[in-house]
């Protein structure tokens, strides 16, 4: 799976690379995936293959690790729809595929999951769980819990209702799917749900949190990261933004979009739930990783989740019952004062508040958040979390908004900036015992890239205009970097190959909502194109181009 | 009478429109029809003949001269008004956004996949085209994309964006 494990550390054991030899790093083979636009998927490697999923049109490629330059075992091409990328958000990105007993699972662009023999690449089935002409999309990596094939759906901005369905291993039946809006039946909202805080807590929420019937066209997206603690019996994921982004058609709490849920994966129900951003007016989605850790807190062990999200807080929560431990800002922020620890829910800048046709200026983070979708790692041997994130801010003026299904259902005119300092990207190592950043290191673009953590004391993340670094786990020192062939939005990971040694790798291919404007061929003259991300990437086409390659590197043979 | 409203099928599409989209829809029919009376054009059809290719085999003839109706769109300030109201109205803009691009490619750019001249605008908008761009052909009438293309080709003058709102993009926020 992409997170390495249920709890999504993304911390590999292995300890080969190392702090004294990483320095000779290379290139051991490199593949290109064909496809030049963001490439967010982490490679999979299971039975001495690597697995990669492009993005659209989403081709698989097996590589066989056993031979000389890991060649082609097989390739699948799911031919999805074109007319699904005039419907994807942010560029047509995928975040790669899961591996379970044998098989290999997906999802497409236009709304389909796939399993394949990753023996062989054929198809053992296929499932289609939305519609393009609604607006949905799918780009999220599936997780496989208890025999369940775990899928949510994209397209927070242009009116989708969000979902989670579970869908069997063996047939692609759907067992069950938890709506992020309407009745409680549609939620899976039963009698064994108790949130912690009273305004999580009452009938039918996902209606009555919204005027007349805008919860069917309300958003609530899971594009993000599933996490499963298998003691508890329970999955965690939390869902995106409401829609529209203009935050005066939709009074009310706008439940259960940026959302944190914790659900029986056996049958979908939910146990609790805890609302990230009620009434979110600034695209704060709630869809970032959650690392499951057991740490302790004043003394006593405590089973939390870590999770660090748009609104730039970094959330302890005890995950057995929902509450939120601790919430500092892990960056900087001025739209959210605090986070209210006896209600749950943060305190609002009231300067910071958006309005239909007024121009509310410097909201710090912008509507990326001060971290997007792409997920932090955990290291069990320094005890921080290393997350890689932006330093954005931005101008935001909502206007009214009609929906038109499968159009864009935002509503505001958005211009990204840089935040104070003006380095737009920022990798933090952070303590969550003791609730502060230990070390930053300031980057000139966005982070748009995972992290991972190693035993070898070394944390690996790569930039957009095209660097993979790695650094000291401890001290944050760049230890190694290399400059591949285009941005790095992508995820790292390492592996054991064949001959018993370490290898990273990594996809580089820039693109995803930071990277639309070189893999979309934007125009830097508009700083309200790309949801108003040009407004801060106008200059990308200058550092780099656009390109599909995966790297893969170790240290030399001896 | 607007033409959306001739067509029962075009009506039962728009119907199925929020009443904030169908009023926004009938508004911009009634500027049309006081426009009329005006300068501003308006076409009860789409081009004669569009081709989306500047390749013809053999030395077959090259399409026919600039459509007529097209070139009573093509810069008209009424028109390009109008357009940018629908342009908004229909949320060509979520893709678009103010002629940079983002989910849709950068109108701006003077770069047209499918062809820059009014008519072959005109078609994409009508038609669809496969890599995402919908067909509107069944929502909305001639005039109306007549009204959108001319719209959408003033965007690529090559000058600064018109709609830019705020602060340049190399400003930092301070704390």
């Amino acid at each position: 799976m992409p997170a390495k494990n249920y709890a999504a550390t993304r911390f590999s054991a292995l300890d080969e690379i190392n702090g004294a030899n990483v320095s000779n790093l290379q290139v051991a083979f490199a593949f290109s995936t064909g496809v030049d636009h963001g490439q967010e998927a982490a490679p999979i490697v299971a039975n001495n293959t690597m697995f990669i999923v492009t993005p659209y049109p989403n081709i698989v490629f097996a590589l066989d690790l056993t031979k000389p330059g890991a060649p082609i075992k097989w390739s699948y091409q799911p031919h999805p729809a074109a007319a699904s990328q005039g419907v994807a958000c942010c560029d047509v990105v995928n975040r790669g595929a899961t591996y379970s007993d044998g098989k290999l699972f997906f999802n497409t662009l236009d709304d389909n999951t796939i399993a394949l023999d990753a023996e062989t690449g054929k198809v053992i089935w296929k499932t289609k769980l939305g519609d393009i002409n609604t607006g949905e999309t799918i780009t999220m990596a599936p997780l496989v819990v208890k025999g369940k094939v775990l899928v949510g759906d994209s397209g927070g901005e242009l009116g989708v209702r969000g979902w989670l369905t579970a869908l069997d291993v063996a047939t692609g039946k759907i067992l069950w799917r938890a709506y992020a809006t309407g009745p409680d039946r549609d939620v899976l909202i039963g009698p064994g749900f108790r949130s912690f805080y009273p305004s999580d807590n009452g009938a039918d929420l996902g209606v009555t949190t919204w005027p007349g019937d805008a919860w069917q066209t309300g958003g609530g997206t899971m594009w993000g990261w599933i996490a499963y603690d298998p003691d508890l019996n329970l999955i965690y994921y939390g869902t995106g933004n409401p829609g529209p982004w203009n935050q005066e058609q939709r009074p009310g709490d706008n439940k259960w979009t940026t959302t944190l849920f914790a659900r029986d994966p056996d049958t979908g129900e939910a146990k609790w739930a805890l609302q990230y951003n009620p009434h979110d007016e600034h695209d704060y989605d709630g869809i970032n990783e959650q690392i499951l850790v057991d740490m302790n807190v004043d003394g006593k062990p405590r089973k939390v989740l870590l999770h660090p999200d748009r609104n730039g807080h970094l959330y302890v929560v005890d995950r057995e019952s929902g509450e939120i431990i601790s919430a500092n800002p892990y960056g900087y922020v001025n739209s959210v004062l605090g986070i209210d620890l006896k209600t749950g829910r943060p305190v609002m800048n009231p300067d910071k508040l958006t309005r239909v046709g007024v121009v509310v200026h410097d909201i710090c983070p912008t509507a990326s958040g001060l971290k997007d979708w792409n997920p932090s790692a955990f290291s069990p041997l320094t005890g921080l979390m290393y997350i890689p994130h932006e330093n954005l801010c931005m101008d935001w003026k909502s206007r009214s908004v009609s929906y038109i299904a499968g159009t864009p259902f935002v509503g505001a005119e958005v211009v990204s900036k840089a935040g104070p300092g003006g380095n737009r990207g920022e990798f933090t190592a952070w303590d969550p015992v003791e609730r502060k950043a230990v070390w930053t290191i300031k980057e000139d673009l966005p982070l748009w890239s995972g992290a991972m953590a190693t035993a070898g004391g070394l944390v690996f993340y790569g930039t957009m205009d095209g660097w993979f670094k790695a650094v000291d786990a401890k001290t944050g020192e760049l230890k190694w970097q290399f400059k591949t062939g285009s941005g790095i939005i992508g995820q790292p990971v390492a592996y054991r190959g064949p001959d018993g040694h370490e290898y990273v790798a990594i996809l580089s291919g820039v693109g995803g909502w930071a990277g639309a404007i070189v893999a979309g061929d934007l125009d830097p003259r508009d700083p309200t194109g790309a949801l108003g991300m040009i407004g801060v990437m106008a200059d990308l086409k200058t550092k780099t181009a656009a390109g599909g390659t995966l790297y893969v590197f170790a240290l030399p043979k001896s | 009478m607007c033409s959306p409203c001739r067509n029962p099928e075009r009506s039962k599409v728009i119907a199925r429109l929020r009443p904030i989209a169908v009023a926004a829809l009938l508004a911009v029919a009634a500027n049309n029809a006081e426009a009329q009376q005006d300068t501003a054009p308006s076409a009860g059809r789409g081009p004669n003949e569009v081709s989306v290719t500047s390749l013809f085999p053999n030395g077959a003839t090259p399409p026919r001269p600039p459509d007529a109706i097209g070139r009573r769109f093509e810069g008209n300030k009424l028109a390009i008004a109008d357009g940018e109201l629908l342009f908004n109205q229909m949320n060509c803009t979520g893709c678009h956004f103010n002629g940079g691009g983002g989910m849709g490619p950068a109108l701006m750019s003077g770069h047209w996949r499918y062809g820059g001249r009014i008519e072959q605008i005109y078609e994409s908008i009508a038609q669809g085209r496969p890599n995402g761009m919908p067909s509107w052909q069944f929502v909305l009438g001639p005039t109306q994309i007549w009204d959108l293309a001319a719209y959408a080709k003033s965007l690529s003058v090559p000058a600064p964006s018109a709609a830019s709102q705020t602060a340049a993009p190399d400003t930092s926020v301070k704390p």
